[in-house]
């Protein structure tokens, strides 16, 4: 059985003060079910990626409360999590759900309400999907695990600062024409490399925001997903994890969890890295995309910048990647897994804000923690 | 919002303190932190405790400015990768002058306050590392 995308919805992300949680997720719920045509009465069950609504507004419990908000009692609801990978996921057991036969018509979503909490306490947060008893425990955060990294590759692999910069000014580029962005404003190399230090190599503009945000799709199985005007189809996807410590890695230059699931995600899409016409990669701080080229099999090992030099990850380029602008609209991080889905959606119904010329393969990959899960999915505009 | 339970360092003290890993007597793999079972030999493994020295070389690094919640007193403050001699990793502040930073560098280790969780609360301890006199 096949399973495609009929329906895709989402807030603007940023720092929403005058919505919460339960405000933002209804959003994108709805416009999700006016986008595929359907009611509420068609979704058969719900599943919603969340890192930590918990410690983010205190509030556990989201499948059920979620399914109260949308007024889609008595549905069954599950909340997923794999810190920033929590969309991702919350997709691939919504997949399963249609592909096991138990349901035909699912909703999943994605959101995550950041900005109650002050920078310190959100960092605090986010660091929770670290290492707790070794790594957050000495004040070690996300942006210092992958500044980590990227010193570590830097000098590895001969990656300059100014190279580095390349990643944020592209994204920042292709955020200026995305409606749903935190911050539409072009960037220079300049910028980026005298913009404040967070974590030494790291920058702000290195970095991906703190942000509010939601986003919803609904998916369905073969025989209803043909009824649809234009179905974006699940073609293959993978799941893989590594220690959730950065220390306790093989290599510190790239996500070994990536590499897996990219592996399986090909393999059961029947299609190689250059068969791809675009991508959303998790580009939760600059020194991810190169990481993620690699991994991905876009560019051989210490390669990656290459890319970016030529301008081949650039719209317009051969294979044009974050074309909506990546993590750099904002990270709403349970709702990025969906939000990187839908950018695909867009791109292959030929309605997206960077449109990629005749765009039939897209490939997603979310990655949660420093690396410690990551899953990749791939669609297509034909196969169903 | 680090876990501050008591318990929590009651039980992690002689690891933290004592730099005590493990290692596996089947593959000579070290394990620090400590782990109770070897990923390699799983069942064949024979896991038992190991004193590590500490000693060890710094892999990566960077320097923390915008510090999570307890620790924004501390900042800027360095952290590392350490690749300990016998063969583990492991993440630890670096202390002293930041000028002398640098991958390769041989460090030792140091005992010392890790942060407070406020000015009436309990105090952490635990290593840090010291990069040596002679590198
Ligand atoms: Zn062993």
């Amino acid at each position: 059985m096949k399973v495609a995308v009929v329906g895709v919805g989402q807030t603007r992300m940023g720092e929403i003060w005058e919505k919460s949680l339960r405000d933002l997720s209804l959003e994108a719920g709805s416009l999700a079910l006016q986008d595929a045509g359907l009611e509420g009465k068609d979704i058969e069950a719900l599943f919603i990626g969340n890192m930590s609504a918990g410690r983010f507004i205190g509030q556990e419990h989201l499948g059920a409360l979620m399914t109260e908000q949308a007024g889609l009692l008595p549905i069954p609801a599950t909340r997923c999590e794999a810190a920033c990978a929590s969309g991702a996921l919350a997709f691939r057991k919504a997949l399963f759900s249609i592909l096991s036969g138990h349901h035909e018509i699912v909703m999943v979503g994605g959101a995550e309400k950041m900005t109650d909490l002050s920078t310190g306490q959100a960092v605090a947060t986010l660091a929770s999907a670290g290492d707790q008893e070794w790594e957050s425990h000495i004040g070690l955060t996300f942006a210092g695990l992958y500044a980590l990294m990227a010193r570590y590759y830097m000098e590895k692999y001969g990656l300059t600062r100014e190279e580095l910069a390349l990643v944020p000014v592209k994204n920042h580029m292709h955020a200026m024409k995305n409606p749903y962005a935190q911050y539409r404003y072009e960037i220079t190399v300049e910028d980026v490399i005298n913009s404040p230090m967070i974590s030494d190599p790291l920058r702000l503009l290195d970095c991906s925001p703190i942000s509010d945000g939601a986003a919803a799709i609904i998916i369905a199985g073969e025989k209803v997903a043909k009824k649809f005007s234009s179905p974006v189809w699940f073609i293959g996807g993978g799941h893989a994890s590594d220690t959730v410590s950065l220390h306790g890695r093989k290599s510190l230059s790239s996500l070994s969890a990536a590499i897996k699931a990219a592996e399986i995600a090909y393999r059961q899409a029947g299609v190689k890295p250059k068969d791809i016409d675009m991508a959303e990669v998790h580009d939760c701080f600059s020194i991810a995309e190169i990481m993620a080229y690699e991994d991905l099999g876009f560019a051989p090992k210490g390669k990656g910048k290459e890319l970016l030099i030529s301008g081949e990850t650039k719209i317009g380029g051969r294979m044009p990647v974050n074309t909506d602008g990546g993590l750099k609209v904002g990270h709403p991080v349970g709702a990025t897994g969906i939000k990187q889905i839908i950018e695909i959606v867009r791109q292959l119904r030929g309605k997206a804000c960077n449109q990629v010329r005749d765009a039939k393969i897209g490939l997603a990959h979310n990655v949660g923690g420093s690396g410690a899960t990551a899953i990749v999915n791939i669609f297509s505009r034909e196969g169903g | 919002m680090h876990t501050s339970s008591v318990p929590l360092y009651w039980r992690l003290q002689k690891s933290k303190y004592g730099l005590f890993g493990t290692k596996c007597l089947s593959c000579n793999t070290h394990f620090y932190p400590p782990k109770p079972l070897c990923s390699e030999c799983r069942r064949k493994g024979r896991v038992v405790e190991h004193q590590f020295s500490g000693k060890g070389k710094i892999l990566t690094f960077t320097i923390i400015r915008t510090a999570p919640e307890g620790f924004e007193k501390q900042a800027p403050y360095a952290i590392g990768i350490i690749e300990l001699d016998e063969g583990a990793k492991i993440a630890g502040q670096i202390v002293g002058p930041f000028e002398r930073l640098a991958t390769g560098k041989r460090v030792r280790p140091v005992f010392r306050k890790i942060y407070e969780d406020s000015d009436d609360g309990i105090i952490h301890y635990g290593m840090k590392f010291v990069i040596d006199g002679k590198s």
